[in-house]
C-alpha cells in the first residue's frame, strides 16, 4: 500500500498542467463568455492528443490503457484549469462510442428524468448541444445514444455559467442502446469519481487564489491574510480540499483495484464531498475577495458557477448520501 | 496509487486476525471507568499479552523492543484490532504513542534501551507534563523551571490536563531551563519518574463527570540529565516531533471507532423506525462519506510517513476534520434518541441487542467537546493549516 501519488502519476499531472497552462490560460477562455462554441475544434484536438479521451481505453483497442486514478489525476488538473466542454462525458464515452477517444466524435450526456416523482417535470437542460455529435442518455436501466441535431433544442440566452452554454431539450427518445443496467451504474460511479475531480480541481483553483489575494491585499496596514478571521476560511478550504481529494483518489484506486473496497460507496462519497468541497470554497473564496469578488472581472464567480454546473451533472447530492446510507 | 496490500502484509493481517480471535474470548470484562488502579491493570495486562505475542511496538525498532515492521502493518494492526473491539490503548496511550515515537527519533541508543521496552511490555505507564494553566494554545511560554545542580535538574512548576497521572511510572515533561523571555528557544523536553518526592497530583472533574486528568504540582523535583530527551533548549523541535506523531498516527483507530459507531446508530434508527425519513438517512450518508474520506487521508499521512519517517503537517489536515465530525457524528447519536438522551442511567429498551444504548450515546456526545480542544484546539489547528501549508503571514 502506498497512497501517495506514484511517479508517473505526479508527472502526468505535471504535463496535463501545462498543457492547460499554455492552451486555456484564464484570460483565453474568458474571452470565450457567453459564446456558443467556448471550446474550438482545435483546442479539442490537443486534448485528444494529449490523451484526455483514450486514457482509459485499452491499448489493444488504440487506447492509453491507464485507470481511473490516472482519469482523476487528469481531471483534477483539468478542473483547476476551468477546461470547458463536454470533457467528463467523452472521456466516459471512450469505450463505448466509436471515434470519441481520437477526438473525432464528441459527447455530451444527460440524466433520462424518472417518469414520476419530484424531478418529472423540471426542464431537461443539455450543456455545450452545439458542440455534440452524439448525446448519451444515462437512465437507471441502461444507456442511450440520442442525435442532439433532432431534439428541437433551443438555446438559453443566459446561462449561469459563462462557460458552459446550455438549450432547452424537449422529452428524451429513446435512443440507440448502447449499454445496459451494469453499464449505466458504471457510467454513474465513472461520472462521480472524474465529475469529483474536476470539482477538487475547481475547490483548489478558487483557494490558491483566494489564498494569493490575501497575501497581497493589505487594510490595516497588513496583508488581510494575517487576520485570524481571514486565515480560517483559508484553512477551511484547504481541508475541504485536501479531504475531498483523499476521497477521490481513494474511489478512483477502488475502481481499479478490485477488493480493496466498494467502488459504489467510494465514488458516491467522493462525489458527493468533492461537489461541496468546490461549492463552498467558490463561496468562500468571492468572500475572501471583498467587493472585487463580487464583480465580474475577477474571475471567483466562475469557479463557483462551474461547480455547480458539476454538482447538477453528477448528483443531486442528497442522492449519492443516501446511496452511501444504504451501502455503509 | 496503491491501496492493495502485499502478500507478506496479507499474511501479518491473517495471522494477527487468528491470534486475536483466539484471546480476546478469554480477557476478563472491562473495570469501571473510574476505577484508574483497576484501568491500568487491565491495559498494561493487555499489553503484555501483545508484547508476548510479537505485537507490540509495530513499527518500532527491534533494541527497543519492537518489530521494526513498516507504517503499514502499524496501520494493519489498528484496523484488525478495531474490528475484533480488542481493548483500546487506554493508559499506554502517551506511552505507546506519544512519548515513545519521540525517543525512538530523538533519544540517544542507551535511552531508547531504558524506556522503549517497559512500555511496550506494559511495565511503565507515562503521562504527559506539557500544558500549564498560563500556558495552553501558547504552549511556547510555559513557565516550569529546571535548574541544573551537578548531574540533576530541579523542576519547580504547575501542569495541566495531565491524563493518568496517579497511575503513571513517567511524565514526559516540558520545562524552561532558558531565560524567562527565551520562548521556544528554552525549553527542554524531560523524562520525569512520578516516584520522586516534591510531586502532587489534584483530579479535575470533567463535564462528563470523569476524572481522567488533572493537576500536576511540581516543588523541587529533582530529575537525572540523563533523563533528558534531546539537547538542553532544544526541547521545542523535540516537541514538535512529538505533537506531529500525535496528530499523525496517534488517531488512527479513533477515525475507525467512528464507523463502528456509525453503524451501530444506523441499526438503532432501524429499530426505531427513524430511518424511514430521508433526512436521517441522508445525514448517515453524508457523515459516512466524510468519515471514509478521513480513512483515505489517514492512509495518505501514512505513505507519506512511510516515505519520510515522520508524519507530516497534513495530520493538522486530519486532525482538524476528524474532532469536528466526531462531534456531529455525536450531535446524530443524540438527535436519533431525543428524550432519552437526558439520562446517564442506561434505558430499557433502546439498544435492542445492539451494543450501544443511550449512555454511550450521551457519553460520545459530551466527550465531543474535548476532541477540538485537546491535542492542540481546531483554531490552532487552523492557524498551522493557514500558516505552514497555505503559507499566510502570522498575525
Amino acid at each position: 500500500m502506498d497512497f501517495e501519488l506514484s511517479e508517473d502519476e505526479t508527472a502526468l499531472a505535471d504535463a496535463i498542467r501545462s498543457l492547460c497552462e499554455g492552451r486555456f490560460p484564464l484570460d483565453r477562455l474568458r474571452a470565450a463568455e457567453g459564446g456558443a462554441g467556448v471550446l474550438d475544434a482545435e483546442a479539442w484536438g490537443e486534448l485528444a492528443e494529449a490523451g484526455v479521451f483514450s486514457l482509459q481505453v485499452p491499448e489493444a483497442a488504440g487506447g492509453v490503457g491507464l485507470g481511473m486514478a490516472a482519469g482523476a489525476v487528469v481531471f483534477e488538473e483539468l478542473g483547476r484549469a476551468l477546461v470547458p466542454g463536454p470533457i467528463l462525458a467523452s472521456h466516459v464515452a471512450a469505450g463505448i462510442i466509436e471515434g470519441v477517444a481520437e477526438g473525432k466524435v464528441v459527447v455530451g450526456a444527460v440524466r433520462r428524468p424518472e417518469p414520476s416523482g419530484p424531478g418529472a417535470l423540471a426542464p431537461v437542460l443539455v450543456g455545450h448541444l452545439s458542440s455534440l455529435d452524439v448525446l448519451v442518455v444515462v437512465g437507471a436501466d441502461g444507456l442511450s445514444a440520442v442525435d442532439p441535431h433532432e431534439l428541437g433544442a433551443v438555446a438559453i440566452e443566459r446561462a449561469l455559467d459563462p462557460l458552459t452554454p446550455l438549450w432547452r431539450v424537449g422529452p428524451l427518445p429513446v435512443g440507440r442502446p448502447v449499454g445496459g443496467v451494469e453499464e449505466a451504474r458504471a457510467w454513474r460511479r465513472a461520472e462521480s469519481v472524474l465529475g469529483g475531480a474536476l470539482l477538487v480541481g475547481l475547490a483548489e483553483g478558487t483557494m490558491e487564489m483566494a489564498v494569493a489575494y490575501a497575501k497581497q491585499r493589505e487594510q490595516f496596514g497588513k496583508p488581510i491574510g494575517s487576520f485570524q478571521a481571514v486565515k480560517h476560511m483559508c484553512a477551511d478550504m484547504l481541508v475541504a480540499a485536501e479531504t475531498a481529494r483523499a476521497a477521490v483518489h481513494a474511489a478512483a484506486v477502488t475502481i481499479d483495484q478490485p477488493g480493496v473496497g466498494d467502488p459504489d460507496r467510494a465514488a458516491a462519497g467522493a462525489g458527493l464531498l468533492a461537489a461541496e468541497a468546490a461549492i463552498r470554497n467558490g463561496k468562500t473564496s468571492i468572500q475572501v475577495h471583498g467587493g472585487m469578488g463580487f464583480t465580474w472581472e475577477v474571475p471567483a464567480h466562475l469557479y463557483l458557477m462551474r461547480a455547480w454546473v458539476l454538482a447538477q451533472a453528477i448528483g443531486p447530492v442528497d442522492d449519492l448520501a443516501e446511496l452511501v446510507a444504504e451501502l455503509y | 496509487m496503491d491501496l492493495r496490500y502485499s502478500e507478506a502484509e496479507e499474511k501479518f493481517r491473517s495471522e494477527l486476525r487468528e491470534w486475536l480471535g483466539d484471546v480476546l474470548p478469554k480477557i476478563g470484562p472491562k473495570p469501571p471507568a473510574l476505577d484508574w488502579p483497576a484501568r491500568r491493570t487491565y491495559d498494561t495486562t493487555w499489553q503484555r499479552m501483545l508484547f508476548d505475542a510479537g505485537y507490540a511496538g509495530i513499527d518500532w525498532p527491534v533494541e527497543g523492543g519492537g518489530r521494526a515492521a513498516g507504517p503499514v502493518e502499524q496501520l494493519i494492526y489498528l484496523e484488525e484490532l478495531e474490528r475484533a473491539h480488542a481493548p483500546y490503548v487506554g493508559v499506554n496511550f502517551v506511552g505507546l504513542l506519544h512519548a515513545g515515537p519521540t525517543i525512538v527519533v530523538e533519544g540517544t541508543a542507551e535511552q531508547r534501551g531504558r524506556f522503549l521496552p517497559p512500555i511496550l511490555r506494559g511495565d511503565e505507564v507515562w503521562c504527559q507534563g506539557f500544558s500549564e494553566p498560563g500556558a495552553g494554545s501558547d504552549l511556547a511560554s510555559l513557565r516550569t523551571r529546571a535548574v541544573r545542580d551537578g548531574d540533576e535538574y530541579v523542576v519547580t512548576g504547575q501542569k495541566i490536563w495531565t491524563s493518568h497521572a496517579e497511575v503513571a511510572d513517567f511524565c514526559e515533561l516540558l520545562v524552561r531551563t532558558g531565560d524567562e523571555g527565551s520562548r521556544h528557544r528554552g525549553i527542554t523536553w524531560l523524562a520525569m519518574p512520578m516516584d520522586r518526592p516534591g510531586i502532587d497530583f489534584r483530579p479535575l472533574k470533567t463535564i462528563a463527570g470523569s476524572t481522567e486528568f488533572g493537576e500536576l504540582f511540581l516543588d523541587s523535583v529533582r530529575i537525572p540529565v540523563g533523563n533528558r530527551i534531546g539537547e538542553e533548549n532544544d526541547g521545542w523541535r523535540v516537541t514538535m516531533v512529538t505533537l506531529s506523531f500525535e496528530r499523525g498516527t496517534a488517531f488512527v483507530s479513533e477515525v475507525l471507532q467512528s464507523m463502528e459507531f456509525l453503524r451501530e446508530l444506523r441499526a438503532l434508527a432501524r429499530r426505531t423506525g427513524a430511518w424511514e425519513e430521508r433526512d436521517v438517512r441522508r445525514r448517515t450518508g453524508h457523515l459516512g462519506a466524510e468519515l471514509d474520506a478521513l480513512w483515505a487521508l489517514a492512509r495518505r499521512n501514512v505513505s507519506q510517513a512511510a516515505r519520510t519517517g515522520v508524519p507530516g503537517v497534513g495530520g493538522s489536515v486530519y486532525k482538524l476534520g476528524l474532532s469536528e465530525l466526531r462531534q456531529r457524528i455525536g450531535e446524530f447519536g443524540m438527535d436519533l434518541i431525543g428524550g432519552a438522551g437526558l439520562s446517564w442511567d442506561e434505558l430499557d429498551g433502546l439498544d435492542g441487542g445492539g451494543r450501544i444504548g443511550n449512555a454511550d450515546l450521551v457519553n460520545t456526545w459530551v466527550h465531543g467537546f474535548s476532541r477540538t480542544i485537546a491535542a492542540g484546539t481546531s483554531q490552532i489547528q487552523r492557524n498551522i493549516i493557514a500558516e505552514r501549508i497555505l503559507g499566510l503571514p502570522k498575525g
